[in-house]
């Protein structure tokens, strides 16, 4: 199959409004008659299900957690951009448009770029009119910061918890739906499968995780909202819960894998402290706008951070990129501290960490407050005093954060931190109007690959989720739903529900009969560990092929050993948990096929082979300026296919930190 | 076929009943679980205001002139007609506050019908703020044993009684035997406590608190609860030392 | 931070589902690192139990950064535990030492029944938003985000309330079993913002309905909610849903 964007002709800022101008209506009395099935309730499924709850489609909402406001989304920090230009600073549609195609490292599609740029400022409205309290000004008008190296301020926020906000508001939003009858929510559900009826996405198999049962649902349409897939790396800032299983059981039905291999690495996150860690602890970005990272100049040092002196430090990132120092982007970032650990520099008992250092800023900003207040050559320690202060009003919780996490005082030792697998830019390929390859299924927010490229400017997750569910999905869908209006609603026990049911209560039949010796968390973990090493933020054609073949191995052992305790007609979460892995497993293996093929460094993916003398990412837009879309073929194969990725407005060009 | 299956349909998704009930009876409103704790903070006002009249009347006994001006003022508040009105509402006021609470009582047991195995409560409250059912039961018990000890007399004497009723002298009486006196000084204890909560609690159940107001309220509940049972507690034991007479 | 490793003795709940009997198991591990979270002593526990052919202890967790709200232990008597403001996840062994013993329960309240084991059903939680914890807004609606301006410290305050994770542990805190806090926190944040404004007199009748249906007991101002709340929600908003909700009984016009 041809891959077709669907990408409306016309000037890029037109094309949007062209679209929306044009696109085919479903009439309210016929609303009424479709069902719409929502997989997912964070910032894009939350949002999704409320709008075309409102808009009358019947709509069922499924979520594996125990209510819908738990989801994942909830745990974003720093903030929502979007092109308001309140602060006069020349921000526009346009900037936000090219700083993230840019940011993308160019392995973006311009067109939902563009929209996204375009709808970014309706979020913020929509937001603030659902009672969402982002920080203010005093003058009682919403206040902006910059974030991730923008030059303009543009991130709305609230305090550290933006995530956790908008997703409360799009959550009510929903709950409000509920109420109203339009949605009916189901928690605790976990998507097993689609179903598909002549090539049609027409509902799906659910397992009631409380009983274990499995539930046949059918839906017109099928809106995949399930998040990403860092969890492949087994210690990543996602949830415990997150996984690829929807995305992975849509993959198998048809669906193409756009650019798996398209991970972000965070650099700023609380280093592992040993064998027992779940998962990682973010901290946010915006640490680095002070703190200044370093590691000691000599190999193996053991000394207390406080007792390496001045020169004896190396602050590699101002040394490296002296334009842009400790603010350099998240994938140099994170690779410049993974380099330095390697080389034996790495401080902490696992020396796999670098020093944040918050101690110049403090003093810097101690020496500030003096001279506000007069103070005519102060002591170190009343400077030391004053600044502490302010960082503490600025960063207080990240720094109480860290001390709970750590044991230690960051305002006394510098903290110490490293990279973690954070967000994945690839996903289902969708096309201009969110629909997958399979007719009738649709993936939002990160669960799809659109528009972040190669990298992910920070801000911009959140902004992605809503505007997918508020302002994208309620026009495309009814283009696809207004020639289904004839279709009633199919009976679950049309045979293709019955197979698809069965197929899935097979597999479950398959994982519980195993009855190994190794827990699902051990597999997890291995798997983790060749991403990790194999295909993190370095990757060579040697390691990635080893990787596929230990994958490989891997997923054998798993069906041949595992062992799942319990039942499977009760509520059971290492059942849950292995049904997930298994599924991680198969993602992996794909994952290091697309970074395989993809022989050129771009944002979060580093070849080791496409490198620049002096170990700078170097990009090939002669031979990958693609979109790499993975069609599964059967068991471990995959055909692949090539969405060609043309610049009209945003010029490739190398990027530069130095 | 597909007519049944589109009923089905419809049922799952049919509104929730407990959408669009902003109708508001008084029922409604004193049987919700806010107008319930209203009508405590309330009563428990009205009552927090009577304690002071009979603290103040009592106090009289200090003036230590054999009961003359304490006698005067018990029967004028005995005889007169507007003392004798709002007495009913004394008694409503009481009554009320007392099936709310247990009425309440009851109510919070049930929310927990299986109570944790290990438990700290002191850990992040107050002993005294999570007995005030206690403390009210209690001060029920001492209720009975005051009425019956100076309520019926008064009203006896009011009714049948031909000579004019001496509370004071009945005072002594009652004050002089050692366990009465112990009684006595266990009901203010409890009192002393279900105030020192109940005032404040009051204030916050009918929505009063104010980074600036709030601790004016707390040390006006705590003064108060300490000058309304230090008084008290002062009657029994002044009359059984003799320190009057 | 001076790490180190301890053996425990743990009393934990088990109960097969919502109908069955349920009692407190002891189990024992071992070399516990200071250095992990308690969530973490729980993975090697069941991994440990697996390992021995046993059934693992079902308990919610999902964000393990203390946002979600979705773990729920009830730990030596005390909601997520002996750190304050803190959610289970969040608290980490060094808050024990080397042959302590912990008893784990799960949330005990009328509202939310057991599912398993630690795992508690907190949908009255959600009924509850759907009884009114909302603006009536539809996508598209909205003015421009800056047309109303509000004043910092309303949208602070509102900010404040709206911190809440929704864990339950005020509810498992209260000896009423009271959610006061919970529908006080959304109640506040949406009566502090002009645009709950519409909404504001039936919202919070229509919560309080709900709340009392669901079967929560009655605040009794403890203030232990607050003590115990890992966001430090304040027991001011619950004075707030208080008046808010005698203005609103008694001023609005009988149907």
């Amino acid at each position: 199959m041809a891959l077709d964007a669907k990408i409306p002709a016309g000037e890029m800022d037109k094309k949007w409004t062209d679209y929306k101008g044009h696109v085919k209506l479903v009439n309210p009395a016929n609303k009424r008659k479709l069902e719409v099935i929502v997989v997912g309730t964070g910032l894009a499924g939350a949002s999704a299900a409320a709008s075309l709850g409102e808009l009358g489609y019947r709509v069922k909402a499924f979520c594996f957690q125990d209510s819908p406001r738990r989801a994942h989304s909830i745990a974003a920090q720093g903030g929502i951009n979007a092109a308001k230009n309140y602060q006069n600073d020349g921000d526009s549609v346009f900037r936000l448009f090219y700083d993230t195609v840019k940011g993308g490292d160019y392995r973006a599609r311009e067109a939902n770029v563009h929209r996204l740029a375009e709808v970014s400022t309706s979020i913020i409205d929509q937001c603030v009119a659902q009672g969402v309290p982002f920080a203010r000004e005093y003058g009682g008008l919403l206040s902006n910061r910059s974030f991730g190296g923008t030059q303009v301020q543009r991130t709305f926020y609230a305090a550290g918890q933006t995530g956790q906000q908008l997703l409360l508001g799009a959550y009510s939003a929903l709950e409000r739906q509920v109420a109203l009858g339009n949605v009916k929510m189901y928690a605790r559900h976990e998507m097993l499968d689609i179903v598909k009826i002549d090539g049609v996405a027409r509902g799906i198999i659910a397992r009631d995780l409380v009983s274990g049962k499995l539930e046949r649902h059918f839906g017109h349409a099928v809106l995949l909202c399930t998040g990403g897939y860092g969890n492949v790396f087994y210690l990543s800032t996602n949830a415990m819960g997150s996984n690829v299983t929807a995305a992975w059981k849509a993959h198998k039905q048809g669906a193409y894998f756009g650019n798996p291999c398209f991970t972000q690495i965070h650099p700023t996150c609380i280093p592992v402290s040993g064998d027992h860690q779940s998962k990682l602890t973010l901290m946010s970005e915006s640490l680095r706008n002070d703190g200044r990272i370093w590691v000691p100049k000599m190999k193996n040092d053991n000394r207390s951070p406080k007792d390496i002196p001045e020169d004896e430090r190396d602050y590699y990132l101002e040394r490296r990129y002296p334009a842009f120092g400790n603010l350099v982007p998240r994938d140099v970032a994170s690779r410049a501290a993974k380099e330095r650990c390697d080389e034996g520099y790495g401080v902490g008992t696992t020396k796999m960490a670098v020093y944040l250092d918050y101690k110049d800023a403090i003093m810097r900003y101690g020496r500030i407050e003096a001279g506000k207040s007069g103070m005519v050559n102060p002591s170190d320690s009343v400077v030391y005093g004053l600044g502490k202060k302010v960082v503490e009003e600025k960063y207080g919780n990240l720094f109480e954060m860290y001390a709970k996490i750590t044991g230690e005082n960051p305002y006394e030792t510098p903290m110490r931190i490293y990279p973690a697998v954070h967000y994945t830019m690839g996903g289902l390929w969708v096309d201009y109007e969110l629909q997958t390859t399979v007719p009738g299924l649709y993936a939002l927010g990160e669960a799809n690959f659109s528009d972040h490229g190669a990298n992910r400017l920070g801000a911009s997750a959140l902004m992605q989720g809503l505007a997918d569910g508020y302002f994208v999905i309620p026009y495309t869908i009814g283009n696809y739903l207004a020639d289904d209006i004839r279709t009633p609603s199919i009976p679950t026990d049309h045979p293709a529900f019955v197979e698809a049911e069965k197929a899935v209560s097979e597999r479950i039949q398959k994982l519980m009969s195993i009855q190994g010796k190794q827990t699902v968390e051990s597999f997890h973990k291995r798997l983790g560990k060749i991403m990790w090493d194999k295909c993190g933020m370095a990757r060579s054609e040697k390691g990635l092929k080893q990787a596929i073949e230990e994958i490989r191995a891997l997923k054998k052992e798993f069906w041949s050993d595992v062992r799942i305790p319990g039942e499977i007609d009760a509520f059971n979460p290492e059942l849950d948990k292995a049904g997930r892995v298994a599924d991680f497993i198969e993602l992996g293996e794909l994952m290091c096929i697309d970074a395989l093929d993809r022989n050129e460094s771009c944002g979060g993916h580093f070849r080791e082979e496409s490198q620049t003398e002096d170990g700078e990412a170097k990009r090939d837009d002669v031979n990958y300026s693609y979109v790499a879309a993975w069609e599964a073929k059967g068991d471990g194969e995959w055909a692949l296919h090539k969405e060609a990725l043309n610049f009209e407005i945003v010029k490739p060009t190398q990027r530069s930190y130095k | 076929m597909n007519e049944v299956i589109d009923l089905q349909h419809l049922s799952l998704f049919l509104p929730n009943s407990y959408y669009n009930i902003s109708i508001m009876t008084w029922k409604h409103f004193f049987t919700s679980s806010i107008g319930k704790k209203f009508l405590m903070a309330m009563t428990g006002i009205f009552l927090v205001l009577f304690l002071i009249v009979h603290a103040g009347i009592n106090a009289c006994i200090f003036l230590n002139d054999g009961g003359e001006t304490f006698n005067k003022a018990a029967h004028f508040m005995s005889h007169n007609w507007i003392m004798r009105f709002l007495e009913i509402g004394l008694f409503a006021g009481f009554i009320l506050h007392i099936i709310q609470g247990l009425s309440l009582t009851f109510q919070n047991k049930k929310a927990r019908p299986v109570n944790y195995a290990f438990n700290q409560p002191g850990k992040n409250s107050n002993w005294y703020s999570r007995s005030m059912a206690i403390l009210g039961t209690l001060l029920l018990l001492f209720l009975i044993m005051h009425l019956s000890h100076f309520y019926v007399g008064t009203k006896v004497a009011l009714y049948g009684g031909d000579k004019p009723h001496n509370l004071y002298h009945e005072m002594q009486t009652i004050f002089s035997v050692n366990w009465i006196v112990a009684l006595y000084l266990i009901g203010v204890a409890s009192l002393f406590w279900h105030l020192y909560h109940g005032f404040q609690s009051a204030f916050q159940t009918l929505g009063i608190h104010h980074k600036r107001y709030t601790p004016i309220i707390m040390a006006a509940g705590t003064g108060y609860a300490i000058i309304i049972c230090l008084l008290f507690a002062l009657m029994p034991i002044a009359m059984y030392l003799g320190w009057i007479k | 931070m001076e790490h180190y490793h301890m053996n425990l003795t743990l009393k934990v709940w088990r109960q097969k589902n919502s109908h069955s009997e349920g009692k407190l198991e002891t189990y024992q591990v071992k070399n516990i690192s200071s250095e992990m979270s308690f969530l973490e002593m729980f993975d090697v526990l069941n991994e440990q139990l697996i390992t021995e052919g046993k059934d693992p202890i079902a308990f919610d967790h999902d964000c393990r950064e203390g946002i979600c709200g979705m773990c729920s232990m009830y730990i030596n008597g005390q909601a997520h535990g002996p750190w304050k403001q803190n959610t289970t996840c969040q608290l980490h062994m060094r808050a024990f030492k080397d042959g302590d013993t912990i008893v784990v329960e799960p949330w005990r309240s009328q509202a939310f029944p057991i599912v398993k084991d630690l795992v508690v059903n907190r949908s009255a939680f959600d009924r509850i938003i759907q009884a009114g914890g909302y603006i009536s807004v539809n996508t598209g609606n909205a003015v421009d985000a800056n047309a109303i301006p509000i004043d910092k410290k309303d949208a602070d305050d509102a900010f404040m309330a709206a911190a809440c994770i929704g864990c339950g542990a005020c509810v498992a805190t209260c000896k009423n079993g009271s959610a006061m806090l919970f529908v006080g926190a959304k109640v506040s944040q949406l009566a502090l913002l002009p645009q709950g404004g519409p909404e504001r007199e039936s919202r919070v009748l229509n919560m309080v309905a709900q709340m009392d249906k669901e079967g929560f007991g009655n605040c009794t101002n403890t203030y232990a909610c607050e003590a115990e709340c890992p966001k430090g929600i304040s027991v001011a908003n619950i004075a707030r849903l208080n008046s808010e909700y005698i203005k609103a009984g008694l001023s609005t016009e009988e149907k």
